[in-house]
């Protein structure tokens, strides 16, 4: 008679590389909680100039500096996981080579820098409507 | 140094235990030598499979203080002086000590076919000769050849272990290996296999089978490749439902 | 507690209708990598530091520019709701991981229709600006 061992439901607690995996997918609930957020930014700019004066308000609030800080980390955690495991996915040939894992993973990080000074440049750069 | 090893012998015990056994220290010795000097001048009741010593056979794979590894890749010098635990591995039922049943992975391997298929009316006879390869055409699925079914990355796999209807890592890269052959037309045939709920799409990318694997096979890339290829299917049967496939 | 080794040695081999959550989900994800730290910074530390210009996220600013386009309003759900895509696909595989796969279904269920749910909420908000 085969003896079948329990898993038990800790079996991510028992090692670094499945309690990292864990973090990683539980980065999908800061990325959830920020697009909230946003959500509910663009529900007071839908009522009107004192609800949405009201809501950039909360950002001054020091739970607000708590989350975005902790959001942050597990976003950013997010965005280098997910570069970095592009090349795994995306494999191309250019004629007889293989393109290198360095070149697919570099352009997506060039591409987030490419956006993030976009962005920037529209929230910060710009005074009047885009 | 002190190797712990999972003991079960169903003629007498319902549960499992572990013994300890006290093995000389050798800076050459891997983890199966102190196994087999452990059955030869210790105990000869252990049971454990074993077969090249040399990382070739993939029958020696076991669980060596929560990791797999093919224990006669697995230097005892990499662990001395702490203790070493020696288990099954993970995933699979235990027949009797260190000795899984393998049946589960053994009906996976043969569920993707592992064959060329060739289709109705194109098969090469034998007098044409040979079906020709180019290098690049070999290069694109020869590190899906090199699996030495030697489980390990099930082992790893945290979904087949509460799962294990899961295809799994290495009979997905075995498919993979066919499905990439440019000799081969079986891709759609596989799919019914591969693109199943039970196929890649029980797959989280946990990416510890290809960390574990002495092969360098990378089942976590083949997997994620599929993936993307089943996607790119599933949308162009979906707009383009005309277009027939290889 | 979840018992490992079910012997069943069949499969299920219907088509799965998987790509569609996966598609939505790397989309989720891809956006999420490439917008969120960037927002984050902004809102979380420039904004409320006086980092940034009077008029960053001002009433006038976002109202103009989210009112007056509607490309701005195709990006914004797009940055707002895909994510929720990506969340609810990792999150429910996740639970599913950590041993609640017999409930898989009602998992899916309760994060994918909260990924609707948010959707059309998104597009509903952003249609009324």
């Amino acid at each position: 008679m085969s003896y079948i061992r329990k898993v038990p439901n800790t079996w991510w607690l028992q090692r670094k590389p499945y309690f990292l995996f864990i973090v990683r997918e539980l980065t999908s609930v800061a990325v959830a909680g920020y697009c909230g957020f946003l959500l509910y930014l663009m529900y007071a700019l839908s009522k009107g100039r004192p609800a949405y004066s009201a809501a950039t308000d909360l950002l001054t609030h020091p739970a607000s500096y708590t989350l975005h800080t902790i959001g942050l980390l597990l976003v950013l955690y997010h965005t280098i996981t997910w570069f970095n495991v592009t090349p795994k996915v995306l494999v191309f040939h250019l004629g007889e080579e293989k393109v290198p894992a360095v070149v697919i993973a570099g352009a997506h990080y060039a591409g987030w820098l490419a956006t993030s000074a976009l962005v920037a440049w529209l929230l910060l750069g710009t005074g009047t409507s885009v | 140094m002190e190797v712990e090893i999972f003991r079960y012998r169903p003629e007498e015990e319902s549960e499992p235990t572990f013994q300890s056994y006290e093995v000389p220290f050798n800076e050459e010795w891997v983890v199966l030598d102190a196994i087999n000097y452990i059955k030869d001048e210790i105990d000869g009741t252990i049971s454990h499979r074993w077969s090249c010593r040399m990382g070739v056979c993939g029958s020696c794979g076991m669980m060596v203080n929560r990791v797999p590894r093919l224990t006669c890749a697995a230097f005892l010098k990499e662990y001395y002086p702490r203790k070493i635990r020696v288990e099954p591995l993970d995933g699979f039922p235990v027949e009797r000590d260190l000795v899984t049943e393998m049946d589960v992975f053994v009906s996976k391997l043969t569920d993707v076919s592992p064959w060329i298929i060739r289709n109705e009316g194109e098969e090469k006879p034998i007098e044409e000769g040979t079906y020709l390869q180019s290098p690049r055409e070999l290069a694109e699925y020869k590190q899906y050849s090199m699996c030495i079914n030697c489980m390990l990355c099930y082992a790893a796999c945290p979904v087949f272990a509460l799962d294990t209807n899961f295809l799994g890592p290495a009979a997905i890269a075995l498919g993979q290996r066919y499905n990439m052959d440019s000799r081969d037309q079986g891709r759609n045939q596989r799919q019914e296999v591969i693109a199943s709920h039970d196929g890649v799409w029980h797959c989280t990318f946990v990416g510890e089978c290809s960390a574990v694997c002495p092969k360098d096979v990378d089942p976590a890339g083949a997997i994620q490749r599929a993936k993307l290829s089943s996607t790119t299917d599933y949308f162009k049967d979906l707009l383009m439902p005309w277009g027939k496939r290889k | 507690m979840v018992i490992a080794g079910n012997r069943n040695l069949g499969l299920v081999m219907a088509k799965s209708n998987e790509p569609i959550f996966w598609s939505l989900f790397s989309a989720g994800g891809m956006v999420a990598a490439l917008f969120l730290p960037i927002l984050m910074v902004i809102t979380g530390f420039l904004v409320p530091n006086e980092l940034a210009p009077q008029y960053t996220l001002s009433y006038d600013q976002v109202n103009s520019a989210v009112s007056g386009s509607n490309i701005v309003k195709l990006v914004l759900f797009a940055v707002i709701a895909l994510p929720f895509f990506h969340w609810a696909h990792r999150f429910k595989f996740t639970l599913v991981d950590i041993g609640l796969r017999k409930i898989s279904l009602l998992l899916g269920v309760l994060c994918y229709g909260g990924a609707i749910s948010a959707t059309l909420i998104t597009a509903i908000i952003l249609w009324r600006i």
